[in-house]
Parts: structure tokens; sequence; C-alpha cells
């Protein structure tokens, strides 16, 4: 059995070995590198002594603890029928062309993943979409555009 | 509008000089008194289920266990729903001193708020703030400390023995009821498990008064309610209102003139058509609503919307029991079917007792509740489902 890398070392301490670290062990681990691979599931199995098919499941039941490679960033544009009504469309199909890949698809340089995603509470300011925690709502084509620029300058720096 | 026939409210965001006096004040009743108080007000919950809150606390304390626990539900999934988060980011003091008093009257010495992976946002903020109110707690003697959990994007988590299972590690697949939360809940033990805005109001009837509560609403749904109105409105937005109001009095002053038909109580909510709008009553009498009231305008399709409702479903169901997994599928590919023309008109009816099906044999709310949005879409705009 693999040695558990310092990440998962310091989260087990910080959150315990009971089953119910679980959930926030998978979050911070997603938190700190955007997905988890095999590997960090079977470290974390080891040291919480439950199954590695057992903590797969768990983590795969939940759409924002992802268990393939994603970017850097990852955008989530709502889906939902508010989103739909106010033109996500528009919004998808502007990030698409902008970041050069498709729905589900993560760029070259692993610096953008693009997703839809359910209801994310803002009908009322649609469309709407996350990038990692943040919110942007009251998107146009345009904006939308202009605010992955500005992650992209960031990730230059 | 001076027409109104609404009656707007400011009692879950109205600014409280020291909200912590609430919390002293309340501390000087038994628990006792404090539960018989929100009895007698009427209070239901907010997040849409309608339980009356102070029965559940009673229910709850009432059991014999040593480890009990207070939870409040967070996790705002239903869509056209976004009250909570407001209530999170404006008056978070007001929600602590709601849970501290549920753990008060049930004998609990943990309070979880679980918190929906897409508010993440909003959590260090929380958590500062948090941090603040158990010292205050500490200060005061009392055993009680909050915390906060986070879901991972997942709908059903918002079904309380869903989130309870997630609380624990697990996937968030709903439990058989009974037994309820309160005898048997996260950990298995006895928990009383709360909507965001419920707490709130808790917390507001200490510091207004049953009295003034029960002034507002109807015999059925007393006090106000925290409405979130999207879809084809001029006004978007968060409004606290008088609950058992008539729809068409609510369309003439959110809608644009327009409206052909409301949602009320989000995707798993009712449709009702504008030749029911004067009839039909928004509150527990009627169709009762977690707080999501969506406008649709003659320019929308309701197969489109039906169609997004399913999509949203067919993802979001937990698909550990038959009949909501298959059955949502079915029904989507039914009404793509007869679209296609591939299935006749009449097999709407067949798709009717599906979803009817659904209803009695599906383990939780998620798989019964889609007949509301499905017969009631369908039997009202048929036309538009069909052709």
């Amino acid at each position: 059995m693999q040695e558990p890398n310092e990440l998962i070392k310091n989260l087990v301490e910080k959150h315990g070995r009971t089953r119910n670290a679980l959930m926030p062990i998978l979050q911070d681990i997603v938190a700190a590198k955007q997905y988890l691979d095999p590997s960090d599931i079977a470290m974390v199995a080891e040291e919480l002594d439950l199954s590695a098919a057992d903590v797969y499941g768990t983590a795969t039941f939940y759409t924002f603890l992802d268990t393939v490679p994603r970017g850097k960033n990852v955008i989530r544009v709502c889906k939902t029928i508010s989103c739909y009504m106010s033109g996500k469309d528009e919004i998808i199909n502007a990030l698409e062309k902008v970041l050069n890949i498709k729905v589900g698809e993560t760029t070259l340089d692993k610096q953008f993943t693009l997703l839809t995603a359910n209801c994310m509470g803002w009908c009322h300011k649609g469309p709407v979409m996350l990038i990692n925690d943040d919110v942007y709502h009251s998107l146009t084509p345009e904006t939308a555009i202009e605010i992955v620029q500005q992650y992209k300058e960031k990730s230059k720096n | 509008m001076d027409t109104s026939n609404l009656k707007k409210v400011d009692i879950i965001f109205s600014k409280v000089d020291n909200p912590l006096q609430i919390l002293d004040k309340a501390l000087q009743k038994s628990p006792d008194d404090i539960i018989n108080e929100i009895i007698d007000s009427g209070l239901k919950g907010r997040g849409g289920a309608g339980f009356p809150t102070g029965l559940k606390w009673k229910f709850t304390k009432n059991e014999d266990s040593d480890v009990k626990y207070v939870i409040c539900n967070a996790d705002e999934g239903e869509p056209g729903t976004f009250k909570d988060r407001q209530i999170i980011e404006e008056v978070p003091e007001k929600i602590f001193i709601g849970m501290a008093l549920a753990a008060y009257c049930i004998g609990a010495k943990e309070a979880y708020i679980y918190l929906r992976g897409e508010y993440n946002f909003l959590k260090k903020d929380l958590l500062s703030k948090m941090e603040k109110f158990n010292n205050e707690l500490k200060n005061r003697g009392l055993d009680i400390t909050l915390y906060l959990r986070s879901g991972s994007g997942a709908y059903i988590c918002g079904e309380e023995s869903a989130l309870f299972e997630s609380m624990e590690g697990k996937r968030g697949e709903p439990r058989n009821k009974p037994p309820y939360p309160t005898k048997v809940g996260y950990n298995n033990q006895p928990t009383s498990i709360n909507n965001v805005e419920t707490l709130v109001f808790v917390t507001m009837i200490q510091h207004l008064g049953v009295e003034e509560f029960k002034k507002l609403g109807t015999k059925d749904s007393r006090g106000s309610k925290v409405f979130s109105i999207s879809g084809d409105t001029p006004i978007p937005g968060i409004y606290e209102l008088e609950l058992g109001m008539k729809v068409s009095d609510f369309v003439r002053e959110f809608g644009d003139g327009d409206t052909k038909a409301v949602q009320i109580g989000g995707a798993s909510g009712f449709c009702v058509p504008r030749k029911n709008f004067e009839n039909t009553i928004i509150g527990f009498e009627g169709i009762p609503t977690g707080g999501s009231v969506m406008l649709f305008n003659s320019s929308r399709s309701m197969y489109n919307i039906l169609h997004n409702y399913l999509d949203f479903f067919v993802e979001e169901s937990c698909a550990q029991c038959t009949p909501c997994r298959a059955g949502l599928q079915q029904l989507l590919k039914g009404i793509e079917a007869i679209k296609r023309r591939e299935k006749p008109a009449s097999y709407l009816n067949e798709l009717i007792k599906l979803s009817q099906t659904m209803k009695m044999s599906s383990k939780c709310g998620l798989g019964q509740s889609i007949a509301n949005p499905f017969v009631s879409i369908v039997e009202n705009f048929k036309e538009e489902i069909i052709f």
C-alpha cells in the first residue's frame, strides 16, 4: 500500500478517521486539486479503514466530487429552467468558442474545464455560472467571455 | 403598487439591533414553554413540506436519548428557490439563534448547518460569524456548539434522510420512513431538522411575540413567507409576503401582463394555468411552496419547460428505487416519442398513469412528487405537449 501523501495525511489529521469525516476530506482534496484520482481514493480508504469501492461509490454520487481529471478552473454553467429561459445556451456557445472546447472537456493547457450543472439558486439573475466556488450572474455572452479572459490573465501571472 | 392585494412583510430580513437579546430573553423560559409557544404560533416548516415546527421539536425532545442533534437544512436546491442564500448572507445571527433555541429545547449539544456546495462562497464569512456566536454560547454557560457541513452538488440531499446519509459520509440515498428523524436521524439519533427560514421565524416569534405572528396569514397558513420569484416577470427577486394569497393577485403584482401559467413550488410543484388563477390559493390550504414561484408568459413552450424539469429529475434522482429511476426515464422518452409522432397522443394517458404509480411506489419525495408538475402541465397544456 502506498504511503498517504502530505495532503491526505493533513486532512485526516484535521477531520478525523471516522466515516463522518469522509465528505469533508473528499471535498478538501477536490478544493486543492480539482478532482480525486484513484490513488487519492485508495489512500483515503486505507486511512479511514473503508474499502476503496465504498469511497469511490460515495464520491461518484456527488456532482462536485469529480473523479476524472479537471482543469485548474472548473466552469459550471447552470442549465435549469430560469437560466434556460434567460439564455444559458448562448453563454455555453460563447464559452465553447473562447475556450475552444465542448461541454465536458478540458483545455489542452489544463486551465479550464467546461461543464453544465443544475440549479444553483440564482434564478432571478440568470444566466449564471460558477467558476470554482465563485458565482457570476446576469451573464451575457460578452461578460462571460470577459470573465474567462480575466482567469486566463491570472493564470499567466 | 397601491392597488395590490398582497401584503408585503418585513420580518425575516428586518435588522434587529442586538439579536443576542432575543436569545437571552428566550433562555429565561423553559424548553416546554418555548415549544408550546411555537406550537401555538402555528408555524409550519418553510422548506416546502410544512410540518408543524413546534411538534417536531416536541417529538425530538420527548425521545429518551443522551445524544440528539439539531440540523439547519441549507441545501436549497429546488429550481426557482434562492431565498435561503439571501437569508444566510444577510441575517445569519437570526439563524444561529433559532438553532441554539432548538438545541436548548430538545436537549442537543451539537447543531449543524448543511450548506449546499453551490453556496461554498458563503462559507468563510459564515464560519467566522459562527465562531463568534459559539463563543457567545460558551460565555452563557451553554453546552451547545454550532458546526458547518457542506454538500457537493446533489439535489436529493435536501431530502432530510439523504442529508443525514451525506453527513455520515455515504451516498445521499434517502432512507425508508418511518422511523422519522425525530426518532432516528443523524447518526441514528433523534434529530430535529429545520429549514433556514423556519429557524429565523422561531427567532422572530420569540422577538415579536406569538400574537404578532398569528395576525398574519390564514388559519391553515399562519404568518408570512419568503418567496423566490423568477421567470417572466419584470421584477424578479426575493419578497416576503403574507400567506394565503390568490394566484390572480400574485400575477397582477408580478406578472408581465402576458402570464399564461405559474409554477408554484419549484420543479416538483404544480403548474397553475391562467384559467385557475382566480380560484387557487398559495398556501397550505391551496398549493404550498418552499418559496419558489415561477411565471411563464405566452412566448414559452410548456413542452420545453416540462422537458427541462424531467431532464433535471433524471439527473438528480438518486436512482436507488426502480419507480423513480426507470419511471423518470420513461416519462422523458415518452414525451419525446409523442412529439416525434412515434407514439399516439393517447400515450400521454399511459404516462400520466406511470407518474401516479411513481407517486404511490417511490421511496422518497422526489419520485413521489413528479406527478405534480407532470400531470398539471400535461393536462392543462395538452396541445403544446402533443403538437
